[in-house]
């Protein structure tokens, strides 16, 4: 028998890469933060020393974490009522049939394609004090009066942070909810025309709850990638103005790697974990709900 | 511009969707009067769901006018205000909602009270015997379940006609049956105009009171399903219906010009016939013979036209004695009342 007719060995063989690579650098870097996060360990001596609780006790003390903790929240929600918005309006907009639908398929999906950095530092330019092409524009168009300093004030900064994070993950959730309306079946659509349904009440009383799983995916992805971003705030604020604007992905870096101090980074990194897997198992358990309820329906 | 029907009135239709070579409907004159059940029949492509989608208001047509309840429809009434409920193939009903939510749906698109909603609700789903699983999701129901929900939803809105699309096609064979029943005692009872869309012409002729018989996009009769049956205007109508359908063979000494078409169950031993009977006698030469309980059929070819395959249908009790070994001559004959004559260029029937 040749290898490649030996199922077992074959399915180890081809699974091994990708498990070997999970292990590495995800698996190893996890355990050691966990690890690191009970330790007095210092950028300087890495020695794990067990430091119990202190680490832990040391950050829910701090009002700078415990504004990041809440600025995370905010920016990871804020942002994914702005994508499920968004995104179903513009899956509307392309199920239509219209010229250069490609071409809009292309231009939607670069945000998605573009690196984080790359875009973060337009992102700056965009809401630069000076030449913030946003203000220029309510200038001109006669709807802003004062000076916009996106940036520079804490509210402003956390939407300006919203907008982009929703701006990046938006493609995204409108490919997945465009996959979705397809796989809703023609015959109900149709069904809810002759019932006399409206666009309004086709979209919330038919589409919506049966697009409700594909949602809940797409919303999974959105809060794991918005709640652990880096890049986004350490480009456009760096956390500030006065630590302000942190979110707990830039404080952790701040505090463990720019701060030395690895044993308050790692607790500070490892502190979202348990909400991360709280949202995951929700939405999940949503998805497959909605899915069964949805199973076999229209057959 | 002349009356129109007080049920629907459909005048030179015609559908020729984007990008495609012919018309799927191909200039379709049709009448359907008030509260009769119409069936449209046909082989799948003839456009015969495409005709009832442009009823529905789902389909635009490219030319052509539709008129229901003498009301011109096919410009600018969407399907909710055509006074039409329609019943799909897949049924399609909402999974995400319970049955009663099912039935619910038009009414509250209709902003019906609450009160009266409740109200018809039940009174449909005690009309089609689902009172008891108002509750439950269309998952959770069978498939002849589903198929009364489907009516349930269509019978609340009180609409002037029901369109149906296939709404049997779904069932398995032994529930097709009781539902084609169910849906003939329905109809006759609350008498609305119905169009009923079907490829199986054993549940047009079962349903239907009268059926329009269509072809590559042409209506190419329309009649009582007696009529279709035993007077069809030319060779597709006459193949169509019928099982087995109806044998053409060239006319002897007709040099090929005209078909004669006759039905499997008229086509039986000469001695079977009365004297007085005027037959037209068709030699057999015996293929093979299908024992089917009630009936046999004897595969053959006639003597004068050797190229075309004939089956005769005999009953249980007719010709119990001829000889069934292959290649043997049998004497049998038509009577002259059930021949069809057939032009055998255009398929045309030729009157005479």
């Amino acid at each position: 028998m040749k290898f490649a007719d030996r199922e077992d060995l074959l399915g180890a063989a081809m699974l091994g890469p990708a498990l070997a690579y999970v292990i590495l650098l995800v698996g190893v870097p996890f355990v050691l933060a966990i690890m690191l996060s009970f330790s007095s360990a210092t950028a300087g001596s890495l020695t794990l020393t067990w430091a119990g609780f202190r680490n832990y006790s040391t950050i829910l003390a701090d009002p700078i974490f415990l504004r990041s903790l809440r600025n995370t929240a905010i920016v990871t929600i804020g942002s994914q009522v702005l994508v499920i918005v968004l995104a179903t309006a513009a899956a509307q907009v392309f199920r239509a049939a219209f010229h250069g639908k490609r071409a809009a398929r292309f231009v939607l999906l670069l945000p998605w394609a573009v690196p984080v950095s790359l875009a973060a530092i337009a992102w700056t330019w965009i809401f630069d004090s000076t030449f913030s092409v946003i203000n220029w524009t309510l200038k001109v168009t006669g709807l802003l009066h004062g000076w916009l300093y996106w940036l520079g004030e804490p509210g402003l900064a956390l939407f300006a942070i919203i907008i982009v994070q929703a701006w990046r993950i938006f493609p995204f959730a409108t490919v997945i909810v465009l996959a979705g309306l397809s796989s809703i079946p023609q015959d109900v659509v149709e069904a809810s025309i002759v019932d006399g349904a409206g666009f309004w009440r086709r979209l919330f009383k038919v589409e919506l709850p049966l697009l409700l799983p594909v949602i809940a995916v797409a919303v999974l992805f959105g809060v794991v990638y918005t709640a652990t971003d880096l890049g986004v705030v350490y480009i456009l604020t760096g956390g500030g103005p006065a630590n302000t604007t942190h979110v707990l992905p830039t404080l952790a870096f701040q505090r463990g790697v720019l701060g030395a101090d690895l044993g308050q980074g790692a607790a500070i990194a490892v502190f979202l974990v348990p909400f991360l897997i709280v949202v995951a198992v929700l939405m999940l358990r949503v998805a497959r709900r909605a899915e069964i309820g949805a199973g076999g329906g229209a057959r | 511009m002349g009356e129109t029907s007080p049920g629907v009135e459909i005048r030179q239709l015609r559908k020729r969707f984007t990008g495609g070579d012919h018309d799927a409907v191909d200039g379709v004159d049709l009448s359907i009067r008030e509260g009769e059940l119409l069936v449209l029949l046909g082989p799948s492509g003839c456009g015969k769901t495409t005709l009832l989608r442009m009823i529905a208001g789902l389909e635009h047509p490219s030319a052509g006018e539709i008129y229901i309840a003498g009301r011109r429809v096919d410009q600018d009434v969407p399907p909710r205000a055509r006074g039409i409920a329609m019943v799909f193939q897949s049924y399609a009903l909402y999974p995400h909602r319970t049955v009663s939510g099912n039935i619910a749906f038009p009414l509250e698109a209709a902003r019906l009270p609450r009160a009266i909603i409740a109200e018809k609700v039940r009174w449909a789903a005690e009309l089609f015997g689902i009172a008891g699983y108002l509750d439950r999701y269309p998952r959770q129901l069978s498939g002849g379940e589903r198929q009364r929900v489907a009516l349930c939803r269509a019978v609340v809105r009180d609409p002037q006609v029901f369109l149906l699309d296939e709404p049997l096609a779904n069932l398995d064979a032994k529930l097709r049956n009781t539902a084609r029943d169910e849906l003939k005692r329905f109809q006759r009872q609350i008498k609305r105009t119905t169009v009923y869309v079907t490829h199986d012409q054993v549940e047009a002729m079962g349903l239907g009171d009268r059926i329009a018989v269509m072809d590559r996009g042409k209506v190419r009769q329309v009649g009582t399903p007696h009529e279709v049956y035993e007077d069809p205007v030319d060779t597709f109508v006459a193949t169509f219906l019928g099982q087995p359908p109806m044998n053409l063979v060239e006319q002897p000494g007709g040099g090929g010009r005209t078909l004669l078409g006759f039905r499997p169950e008229h086509l039986l031993p000469s001695d079977h016939f009365g004297d007085r009977e005027p037959l037209h006698p068709i030699p057999l030469i015996v293929r093979r013979v299908e024992y089917l309980g009630s009936d046999r059929y004897v595969y053959g070819t006639v003597e004068f036209a050797p190229e075309a395959t004939v089956i005769a249908k005999l009953p249980a009790n007719i010709g119990r004695a001829i000889p069934e070994e292959e290649g043997g001559r049998l004497d049998f004959a038509v009577p002259e009342r059930a021949l069809c004559y057939f032009d055998a260029q255009t398929g045309e029937r030729v009157r005479r």
